[in-house]
């Protein structure tokens, strides 16, 4: 079966006596039980929940996996995925990281005697140079956020399979629709379900999925351990934006080519960050591993003033964090989405300040290139009328 | 699995939390789930089971009436969108053109309304009477007559009817009597036991009980009109919603509990009301003051929550005491954790003729309290300081000392 149809032909409420085609939400925190001392398939919404298990099942299907489990956060899931390690094991990051997973990576796992070291995965030679005995897991996005480099997901699999390390991807930036990590040798992929699956900007989730039976074991006992599992209402609102997609992605990737050719084209920007066009050093890479480039772009215009009087002066591109959802949104990465990166990380990481990271959404084509449009004209008039005050000071 | 044991033999307290269990039998969930769903698969060409699209019936609103009928001691009741979708359904049921209706005068606004408003153009005609007094309801009836329908306590005043009277008068003409217990619930007031044919809930108030939802209920014994109540709920699409469902279903479990606080306010804030000298009047059918105070004990279990009160000094007295309350609410609604004040003459029954309004005592001073889960203390020294910021009375220092 096609992507398109797998999406929405899954069954809803297995074993459910009423057939309906929505998934029942479960709004309960307990199950009754027939006897005393045995279980039915469910006893407590921490441990499992009929509104859950749904998702979980069709995410682990769309990724190709054998397991999938749902959280409260991107962020609570890929905490998950660091509870596979103990004091004195190593993470090596990838250093185009979303600076949430940076400060976690960073400031909080140290307390546990965790380390974690970053360096350009687009580089497997010196990446695979960062190994050492203690590396366990290794962490990516590809496109990485907010600078769009492409990772060879094969390459850096094989790279972490010997050295006897994990490989987990976050797969944020493409959705299972654009591409499946697992197919390419990655052993866990993650979502912050909050952009693509979601869609709407309506729900707070992280997803896991792996393929490996033991693997999974240990995930479902740290979901079941620490309780930050997805609420079943937060389950049916998932559910229920996944089924339009591919609908989405489709339209937001038509919109970005367009976008992105546009501002490729412009001469007050300096440079654009999107594996879509075809000048972009990730552009081979990401055909041979993905099915699209995506709908998150980033740019960059040789003023940091000129960048934020862009993002102010966009209306139908609104200042948010996040990205993937059906409105479109714009953001200075240096100061918002990454923020969160601890200055010693930050000296090692190229993050240009005057970067806009945009995210595309379903409005129409012609209305958002006319909105950037102006936007860039407005933002550059202020900017002229600044220096020339300046001059005449 | 239903639960095996008969309502009829259990405590309404239980009946409000057991009544309406349905356990699923798929997961046993402790809670019936929320069926957020508008169709459902047929396992062939005609054959679903028991759920084929959610305007006509769907899982969670078929708990929540198992549940209301369980209070209310009938079959499953039906649920509507809300409770003027409740009382839509039940005329456009029962009466068709040239059809006649006898009403109390005191029924709620939006009654009134939907027979000026709609029922009026479709050749339905209406009289509204005083009902507490049974002779005059015996006086309105005429050959077309096919329905009486009554609200007791009535809305602002707390005027009673006896259901009782006027049930044998509807008995002996055939024509069916619907009582409208909003303000009682099943659990204060059983309409049906006292011979009404139908109960009328706006669950928005006291079932909900949370200011969560709103909603609406009919509930009886004739299995023929729930029939008939359920195709034309399904025709004009008025049914209750699943997640609204839902969340009344968990209100309503602690109604027992609730009611009784609500109650227990209701009397102490009625009798400090009532001894403060800058109050003319209050309606309360708790108090020996309140004339019906026999018939509310013959019909009712406890006086209820609601109390209106008139203040010295007219339209401009209680209004400045309106808008100097800061722990009452300044809202339309009744019933729900949070104690509301509203002013009837100027919002609830401001579509009304002066003369009316005159004439069902709903004077330009009069106040509606609906007591919530607050303190009492606390609610009347909001009400203390607002009375004497509105000059009604100087608050002396000893008074607010005391309060305090």
């Amino acid at each position: 079966m096609k992507f398109a149809s797998r999406l929405v032909s899954y069954d809803p409420a297995p074993g459910d006596r009423f057939r309906p085609i929505a998934t029942p939400i479960y709004q309960t925190a307990t199950f009754e039980q027939e006897h005393v001392d045995s279980f039915g398939e469910y006893d407590y919404s921490r441990s499992g929940n009929p509104t859950r298990t749904v998702l979980e099942k069709h995410l682990a299907l769309l990724e190709n996996g054998t397991r999938g489990f749902c959280f409260s956060s991107g962020m609570a899931a890929i905490s998950s995925v660091t509870k596979l390690l103990r004091s004195g094991d190593e993470i090596l990051a990838d250093s185009d990281l979303y600076g949430g997973t940076c400060r976690l990576f960073s400031k909080v796992l140290d307390r546990g005697g965790i380390v974690a070291r970053y360096a350009n995965a687009t580089d497997p030679e010196s990446f695979e140079q960062q190994m050492t005995p203690a590396t366990r897991l290794i962490h990516v996005e590809s496109p990485t956020n907010p600078l769009l480099r492409v990772v060879d997901l094969r390459r850096i699999a094989d790279l972490a399979h010997a050295h006897g390390a994990l490989l987990c991807v976050d797969n944020s930036a493409m959705s299972p629709y654009l591409q499946n990590p697992l197919d390419l040798g990655a052993d866990i992929v993650l979502h912050s379900a909050t952009k693509f699956l979601c869609g709407h900007h309506d729900v707070t989730a992280g997803v896991v999925v792996v393929k490996d039976e033991k693997l999974a074991e240990q995930i479902y006992f740290v979901q079941n351990a620490e309780g930050n599992a997805l609420a079943p209402f937060d389950c049916f609102l998932l559910l229920r934006g996944m089924k339009t997609l591919k609908l989405r992605v489709d339209c937001q990737q038509r919109n970005a080519r367009k976008i992105a050719q546009f501002l490729a084209g412009h001469r007050d920007i300096k440079r654009v960050y999107f594996p879509g066009l075809s000048e972009d050093p990730g552009y081979d890479l990401q055909r041979s591993q993905a099915r699209g480039p995506g709908s998150v772009m980033s740019f960059t215009t040789g003023s940091v003033e000129l960048s934020k009087a862009i993002a102010e002066s966009a209306e139908l591109f609104r200042i948010t964090v996040s990205f993937g959802s059906v409105n479109s949104s714009i953001s200075l990465p240096g100061t918002m989405s990454h923020a969160s990166v601890p200055p010693e990380v930050l000296a090692h990481r190229e993050l240009p300040l005057d970067l806009v990271r945009i995210s595309v959404g379903i409005e129409d084509e012609e209305d958002l290139v006319a909105d950037l449009d102006h936007a860039i004209h407005e933002a550059s008039a202020r900017a002229l009328v600044a220096t020339g005050a300046e001059f005449l000071r | 699995m239903e639960i095996a044991l008969s309502t009829q033999d259990l405590h309404d307290s239980t009946v409000a939390i057991h009544g309406g269990r349905t356990l699923d039998s798929h997961a046993s969930s402790i809670l019936f789930p929320l069926y957020q769903t508008s169709t459902f698969v047929h396992d062939a060409v005609g054959v679903d089971k028991g759920f084929s699209y959610s305007r006509v019936s769907n899982p969670t609103v078929d708990a929540l009436e198992k549940a209301i009928g369980a209070l209310e001691a009938t079959p499953p009741a039906v649920c509507f969108r809300t409770g003027m979708a409740a009382v839509t359904t039940l005329f456009l049921s029962v009466l068709k053109s040239g059809d006649h209706a006898v009403l109390s005068d005191v029924v709620y606004g939006g009654t009134m309304r939907l027979f000026r408003e709609v029922l009026d153009s479709l050749g339905i005609t209406s009289s509204f009477v005083d009902t507490s007094d049974p002779a005059n309801v015996e006086a309105a009836i005429t050959p077309a007559t096919r329905i009486v329908f009554i609200e007791t306590p009535g809305n602002p005043t707390l005027k009673l009817t006896d259901i009782q009277a006027v049930s044998r008068i509807a008995r002996r003409h055939s024509i069916l009597l619907a009582v409208d217990n909003t303000f009682l619930t099943p659990l204060l007031q059983k309409p049906l036991q006292l011979g009404a044919d139908i109960s009328v809930l706006s669950t928005t108030k006291y079932i909900d009980g949370h200011n969560a939802t709103v909603g609406g209920s009919l509930a009886t014994h004739d299995e023929a009109l729930l029939e008939r109540f359920r195709l034309i709920r399904k025709t004009i699409g008025t049914t209750q919603a699943p997640f609204e469902a839902w969340l009344t279903l968990q209100g309503m479990k602690t109604l027992p509990a609730r009611l009784r606080l609500h109650c227990e306010g209701a009397a102490v804030i009625a009798r400090w009301l009532e001894d403060h000298p800058a109050v003319e009047r209050v309606y309360y059918p708790g108090l020996d003051s309140f004339p019906q105070k026999s018939l509310a004990e013959k019909q009712q279990r406890a006086p209820g929550a609601m109390i209106a009160f008139e203040l010295k000094g007219g339209l401009e007295t209680a209004t400045r005491a309106l808008n100097t309350v800061q722990l009452c609410s300044r809202a339309e609604s009744l019933g729900g954790l949070e104690t509301l004040i509203t002013h009837p003459s100027s919002t609830t029954h401001a579509d009304l003729d002066p003369d009316l309004r005159r004439k069902l005592g709903i004077s330009d001073g009069l106040i509606r309290l609906s007591v919530g889960l607050e303190a009492p203390e606390d609610i009347i020294a909001d009400l203390e300081q607002a009375f004497a910021a509105a000059a009604c009375v100087g608050a002396t220092e000893e008074v607010s000392h005391e309060i305090r």
